[in-house]
C-alpha cells in the first residue's frame, strides 16, 4: 500500500531521449495503466519504477521516499513480466518462496505466505509442479502468484497478458480486476491494448514518443482526449476526424469541411461558445466518435450530413458502418441491421460530445 | 464384360508399376547401406587392428596378419603394459601415470568449467561497456598457437615453481582453457530470457545468488557439453605434458609416447597397443556415457527452445 510520484523523470541512451519529463502521480490504491504504441518509452518507465535501469533525471518517489538509489529489491515491489520469467528449474512452490527464501524469512512464513496465494489464485493442486508442466495460463498466474506472496507496496505489471489467446486474457483480465478490488494494492500496468487500458485502470496515461499525453479516468481519456494522438489512438474503431476550417454563421459555429476531401461537408455546432469563438477562421480538426453519428431517414435536410453507405460490418451487437460523405471516410456505429451498401442516409452529430482540435497544435479546444 | 477387363488390366498396370517403384527403392536403399557399412569397416580398421594385436602375444603378431583374429588370446600385454612396461628408464607399466593424469584433468576441468561459466554469465547477463570487446579478446584466445607461448610459459612456471609438476599443467590448462568454455556458456546464456535474472533482481537475489539457485541449474546441457570438451581435451594433451614435465611426473599421453619409444631390441606391438587403448579408455567412456548430451548441448544455442 503505497502511492508513487514520478517527477520531472528523464532518461537518455546517448542522443535519443526515450523519457522526456515525465510526471505521473499514483495515489494509494489506484491502478494505474501505461499506454501508448511499441517504442513509446511506457516499458522504459516500468523499468524505472522497478530499479531495474537508473533515470538520467527526475525523481521516482515510493511513499514520500526518493527511490532512486535505492536497488530494486529494497524497493518493496513486485513485478509480473511478459514472459512471466518463471525459474524453470524450480517447482511452482519454489518460484513462489524464491524471494522470501532470498531475503531468509522463515519455513512457517513461507509456508503461510504459500498458503495463501495458492488459495487466491487456485495454485493448490500445482505447487509442486515444474513450469514446463502448465498451460500459459497456469504460468501467469503463478507469475502473479510470486508478486503477490511478498504483499509488496506496489505491483508492477509489464504487459502481462499479451501471450495468452483472446479468451484467457478476457479471463485474466476480470482476474487482476477481481484481484485489484480484493486487495487495493497500488499498481502500474502497461499494456498496448486499449481495452486492457479502459476496463482495468482508475487512472490511464497515455505515453507517444516519451512524452505524457494525457492523463485522466477512462472516461475522461475517451470523452475528452486532451489531443488529436489522444482522440485517434484511444477507441476502436478509431475516432472520425475530419479537417476544415470554423465558421461563424449568424451566431452560430459552423465546422465546414476545408479539405479538399471533405469540401462541402458542413455541421452546425450550435451558438458559438467563448472557447470557439478565436478559431472562427482558423482550421480545425472536427472529432466525432462513431456512436455519436446518429443515422436519419432523412436525406434532404441540410442539418445532416449526407452519406451513402459503403461498408456495412456487423458485430452482432452492433453494425459499424463505414459511409462516403462529401468524399470523406466516416465511421459511425449503427443498431444491428441499420444500413445496407449503397443507401443513401442522412447523420446527425451528437453536438453535445463532439470535438474540436486546433488543427495547428492538434490540442482539443476547449468549448 | 467389357469393363470388366479394363478394370482388371489397369489394375495389374498399377500393381507392376507399384512393384517397379518398391524394387528401385529397396536397390536403392542395399546399395546406401553398403556404402554406409563399407565406410565405417574402413575407419574401425585401425582400432580393430589395434584390438587385435592386444591380444596377441609377439609370436602371433610377427607370424600372422595383422587383420586376422587372435587365437589364442591373451591379456598378459594389458597386464604389461598397466604395470611392468618400460616407461622410458623405469618399468613400472602405465599405472602411476594415469593416476598423475586425473590429478591433473579433475582439478582443470572443473576449475575452467566453472570460470568459465561465471565469464559467460556476467558477459551475457550483466553487459557493461566494452563487455563484446572484452569477449572478442577472450575469443582470440582460442585462436592462439600454444607453441608460440611455449618459452614464455616456462619462464612463468619457473618463477612461480611450477615448473615439472602437475600443478603447473592444472594452471596451463585451466587457462588455455577459458576461451572456450567462457564461450560455450557465454552463447548458452544468451538464449536464457533477460526477464529472468530481472525477475530474480526484483526477488532480491543478487549476482551470485542468482547464477547459482536460477542460471547454473538450467545449465546441465552446457556443462555437460563443457566438461567432455575440456576433458578430452586435457586427457589426450600432449604438448604442454612434455614440454613441462619429466620423468614420473608426465601425464598419460607423454607416458605413453615414452613407452613406444623406449626399445630395446624387438619392439613389443601387442604392449604398445594394449598401452594406447588404456589411454584413450576414459576419454572413450566420458563420449559413450554423455554423448548423447554433447550432440544435444552444441545443438542447443543453434536451435531455439
Amino acid at each position: 500500500m503505497a502511492s508513487l510520484n514520478i517527477r520531472n523523470v528523464e532518461k537518455h541512451y546517448g542522443d535519443l531521449r526515450t523519457l522526456k519529463g515525465v510526471n505521473i502521480d499514483v495515489d494509494d490504491g489506484e491502478f494505474l495503466v501505461l499506454l501508448g504504441p511499441s517504442g513509446c518509452g511506457k516499458s522504459t518507465l516500468l523499468s524505472a519504477i522497478a530499479g531495474l535501469a537508473p533515470v538520467s533525471s527526475g525523481q521516482i518517489v515510493i511513499d514520500g521516499v526518493v527511490v532512486n538509489d535505492i536497488e530494486s529489491a529494497e524497493r518493496d515491489i513486485a513485478m509480473v513480466f511478459q514472459s512471466y520469467a518463471l525459474y524453470p528449474t524450480m517447482t511452482v512452490r519454489r518460484n513462489l518462496t524464491f524471494g522470501m527464501r532470498v531475503r531468509g524469512a522463515s519455513r512457517q512464513q513461507q509456508d503461510e505466505a504459500v498458503k495463501r496465494v495458492a488459495g487466491i489464485l487456485q495454485l493448490d493442486q500445482l505447487l509442486d509442479r515444474k513450469p514446463s508442466q502448465l498451460s500459459g495460463g497456469q504460468r501467469q498466474r503463478v507469475a502473479m502468484g510470486r508478486a503477490m506472496v511478498r504483499q509488496p507496496k506496489i505491483f508492477l505489471f509489464d504487459e502481462p497478458l499479451s501471450n495468452l489467446d483472446a479468451k484467457l486474457r478476457t479471463d485474466m483480465r476480470a482476474e487482476i480486476k477481481k484481484l485489484h478490488q480484493r486487495e487495493k494494492t497500488t499498481t502500474v500496468y502497461v499494456t498496448h491494448d486499449q481495452i486492457e487500458a479502459m476496463t482495468l485502470a482508475t487512472k490511464i496515461v497515455v505515453m507517444q514518443g516519451g512524452e505524457v499525453q494525457q492523463i485522466g479516468s477512462p472516461q475522461t481519456i475517451y470523452e475528452h482526449p486532451e489531443n488529436l494522438f489522444v482522440a485517434r489512438f484511444i477507441g476502436s474503431p478509431a475516432m472520425n476526424c475530419i479537417s476544415g476550417t470554423l465558421k461563424l454563421e449568424g451566431a452560430d459555429a459552423v465546422f465546414v469541411g476545408g479539405a479538399q476531401a471533405s469540401a462541402g461537408l458542413r455541421v452546425n455546432l450550435g451558438e458559438i461558445s467563448a472557447g470557439y469563438r478565436p478559431y472562427v477562421g482558423k482550421n480545425v480538426v472536427l472529432g466525432v466518435r462513431p456512436e455519436w453519428l446518429a443515422h436519419s431517414a432523412d436525406i434532404t435536410s441540410p442539418e445532416l450530413i449526407q452519406a451513402v453507405v459503403d461498408v456495412v460490418e456487423p458485430t452482432g451487437s452492433d453494425n459499424f458502418v463505414i459511409l462516403l460523405a462529401c468524399g470523406e471516410t466516416l465511421m459511425a456505429r449503427f443498431a444491428p441491421g441499420v444500413g445496407e451498401s449503397g443507401q443513401r442516409v442522412g447523420l446527425a452529430v451528437d453536438l453535445s460530445k463532439a470535438l474540436l482540435f486546433d488543427a495547428a497544435t492538434e490540442q482539443r479546444i476547449a468549448r | 464384360m467389357n469393363t470388366m477387363t479394363t478394370i482388371t488390366e489397369s489394375a495389374t498396370g498399377i500393381d507392376t508399376r507399384a512393384l517397379r517403384r518398391n524394387m528401385i527403392t529397396l536397390v536403392r536403399r542395399l546399395a546406401l547401406y553398403a556404402a554406409l557399412i563399407g565406410f565405417a569397416a574402413f575407419f574401425l580398421m585401425p582400432l580393430v587392428v589395434m584390438v587385435f594385436a592386444s591380444f596377441k602375444d609377439m609370436d602371433a603378431i610377427a607370424h600372422t596378419s595383422i587383420l586376422s583374429f587372435p587365437t589364442h588370446p591373451t591379456v598378459q600385454p594389458w597386464v604389461d603394459a598397466w604395470s611392468s612396461a618400460c616407461v622410458g628408464t623405469s618399468c613400472v607399466g602405465l599405472r602411476g601415470f594415469y593416476w598423475n593424469t586425473i590429478l591433473m584433468v579433475v582439478p582443470a576441468v572443473v576449475i575452467s568449467s566453472l570460470i568459465g561459466a561465471v565469464n559467460g554469465y556476467a558477459l551475457s547477463k550483466f553487459s557493461f561497456r566494452g563487455a563484446n570487446l572484452v569477449y572478442g579478446l577472450i575469443l582470440f584466445g582460442t585462436f592462439a598457437p600454444y607453441q608460440v607461448m611455449l618459452i614464455p610459459i616456462a619462464k612463468m612456471l619457473a618463477l612461480f615453481g611450477l615448473s615439472n609438476g602437475i600443478g603447473g599443467l592444472i594452471l596451463l590448462h585451466t587457462l588455455y582453457g577459458l576461451p572456450m568454455t567462457t564461450m560455450f556458456f557465454r552463447n548458452y546464456f544468451m538464449t536464457v530470457p533477460q526477464d529472468l535474472i530481472k525477475a530474480a533482481q526484483v526477488d532480491g537475489a543478487g549476482f551470485w545468488t542468482t547464477f547459482l539457485l536460477i542460471i547454473l541449474p538450467m545449465s546441465t546441457p552446457m556443462i555437460v557439453v563443457t566438461v567432455i570438451w575440456q576433458f578430452t581435451g586435457i586427457w589426450n594433451d600432449f604438448l604442454f605434458g612434455v614440454s613441462f614435465t619429466s620423468g614420473s611426473s608426465t601425464p598419460i599421453m607423454v607416458a605413453l609416447n615414452n613407452l613406444v619409444s623406449t626399445s630395446a631390441g624387438e619392439r613389443p606391438y601387442n604392449i604398445h597397443m594394449a598401452g594406447a587403448l588404456l589411454s584413450a579408455l576414459p576419454t572413450l567412456v566420458v563420449y559413450v556415457l554423455a554423448g548423447k548430451y554433447f550432440v544435444r548441448g552444441l545443438m542447443a544455442g543453434a536451435v531455439k527452445g
